[in-house]
């Protein structure tokens, strides 16, 4: 059957004929790679993606199932070739090391932001904590979004 | 594969008609992590994404399509307690009541909030719609007394919930966790006391000695909280499996309980 997605604001079309995930969707037919694919469980976050504005695990979405919703990933986070504040914040507070968990992180954090401008410590823990990262601590990613939060209160 | 995406019950109702072994898929999060792992691969499966009845929630009546998102803003303190639990963000914006009743897991975290205040399961199908109680649905391990062609419609809650409730779990880390005991504690006005526990045999378990035992005490001594403690762990029917122990899981039950109660008291 043919899916329809919305990604990023653009119309694509896939053919789908098992029960496969929206992330192997958007990696293997769509060649959108930022979207990582690492445990396949819904545990590490790496396949974070908006789905219908809703924060999600692109492997526990069956494609077929997303037909004709909306989809933001991290390429449609950046826009016009800028990054988002959140994505230079990591890179000023080193929140990226190896870089696998970042893309997660990117969607996660700025899903928080938008909701949430001025986020406490606790709810940004909160809001990441289905996201894992095996290389930072998570010290220079928390610092990183609460970089941009004084950025807002001045 | 077929799938289907109904827009109401009525939809659901003929697709499974036609395949009544479809997979139902909510949120997909139990069901997708087999699908990954090779061991589901569902020829027919039914949407209920955009299932408008299943997503009613309406004071004692709790749709199968409810979130834990949603359900983190109950006014019932236990409800909302063990739904801020419940995974992760992404878990939580469409993991459903529903799905944990399908999955009929020892460990669903919702099943001992229904379990304490004695919920009651609606099925419906085609031809018409069944109401049982939370222990004649969930008959086993991750078995349950749905029947081909049917599907959940809800959970009825009693018309008065106890005033005060409390649930707590423990697993390995504080978020993105499977429970390796949970407890639902209730207490109403007049001292009566509801205990159920979760991950600590093959379905959810109400403690009926420890209930009976400290429904009689009007302001339970110290001596009394350890007795219920004692009575909690000892009506527990907990395994040893690759998350805990039979002797840690049934250790931890009896504190969580303990816990629980004492919120219910404050
Ligand atoms: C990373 C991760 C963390 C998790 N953490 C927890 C946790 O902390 N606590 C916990 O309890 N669970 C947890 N789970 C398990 C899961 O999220 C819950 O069991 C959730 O309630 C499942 O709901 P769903 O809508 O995603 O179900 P789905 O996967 O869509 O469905 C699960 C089962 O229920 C059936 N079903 C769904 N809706 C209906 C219906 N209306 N009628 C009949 N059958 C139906 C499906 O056919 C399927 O068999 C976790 C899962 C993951 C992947
Ligand atoms: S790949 Fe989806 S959560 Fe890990
Ligand atoms: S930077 Fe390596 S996993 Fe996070």
């Amino acid at each position: 059957m043919n899916v329809r997605l919305i990604v990023n604001g653009e119309v694509l079309n896939a053919e789908v004929t098992t029960p496969i995930s929206l992330l192997k969707v958007l990696r293997d037919e769509l060649h959108l790679l930022g979207t990582k694919d690492a445990c396949e469980q819904g545990e590490c976050g790496s396949c974070s993606v908006l789905l219908d504005g809703d924060l999600v695990c692109s492997c526990l979405v069956m494609a077929a199932d997303a037909h004709d919703l909306p989809v933001t990933t991290v390429e449609g986070i950046a826009s016009d070739g800028e990054l988002h504040p959140l994505q230079q914040a990591l890179i000023d507070h080193g929140g990226v090391q190896c870089g696998f968990c970042t893309p997660g992180f990117v969607v996660a954090g700025a899903d928080l932001l938008e909701r949430n401008p001025s986020p406490t410590s606790g709810e940004i823990r909160e809001a990441l904590s289905g996201n894992l990262c095996r290389c930072t601590g998570y010290g220079g990613i928390e610092r990183a979004i609460q970089s941009l939060i004084e950025v807002e209160e001045r | 594969m077929e799938i289907v995406r109904p827009q109401n019950l009525a939809g659901v109702f003929d697709a499974l008609e036609l395949s009544p072994d479809a997979l139902l898929l909510a949120g997909g999060t139990d069901s997708m992590v087999l699908v990954n792992a090779g061991a589901l691969r569902p020829d027919n499966v039914i949407s209920l994404r955009n299932v408008k009845e299943l997503k009613i929630w309406d004071g004692g009546f709790i749709g199968a399509g409810v979130t834990y998102a949603r359900l983190e803003h109950s006014d019932v303190a236990a409800l909302a307690e063990l739904s801020r639990t419940v995974g992760s963000p992404q878990i939580r914006a469409v993991g459903t009541l529903g799905g944990n009743l399908g999955t009929a897991s020892p460990a669903g975290d919702a099943l001992p909030f229904l379990a304490a205040v004695d919920a009651a399961v609606e099925l419906v199908s085609g031809s018409g719609s069944r109401v049982m109680a939370w222990d004649e649905f969930l008959t086993g391990p991750k078995k349950n007394a749905l029947e081909p062609g049917e599907l959940i419609l809800g959970a009825h809650l009693p018309d008065v919930v106890p005033e005060r409730t409390a649930f707590a779990k423990i697993g390995v880390r504080q978020a993105m966790v499977i429970s390796i005991a949970s407890v639902c504690v209730t207490r109403d006005r007049a001292g009566i006391t509801t205990v159920a526990m979760g991950a600590v045999g093959p379905t959810v378990l109400r403690a009926r000695g420890a209930e009976e035992m400290i429904s009689g005490e009007a302001a339970p001594s110290e001596a009394a909280l350890d007795e219920f403690q004692r009575l909690v762990s000892e009506e527990a029917r907990p395994i040893t499996d690759h998350r805990s122990t039979e002797e840690y899981r049934r250790m931890a039950v009896g504190v969580l309980a303990r816990r629980a109660l004492e919120r219910c008291l404050a």
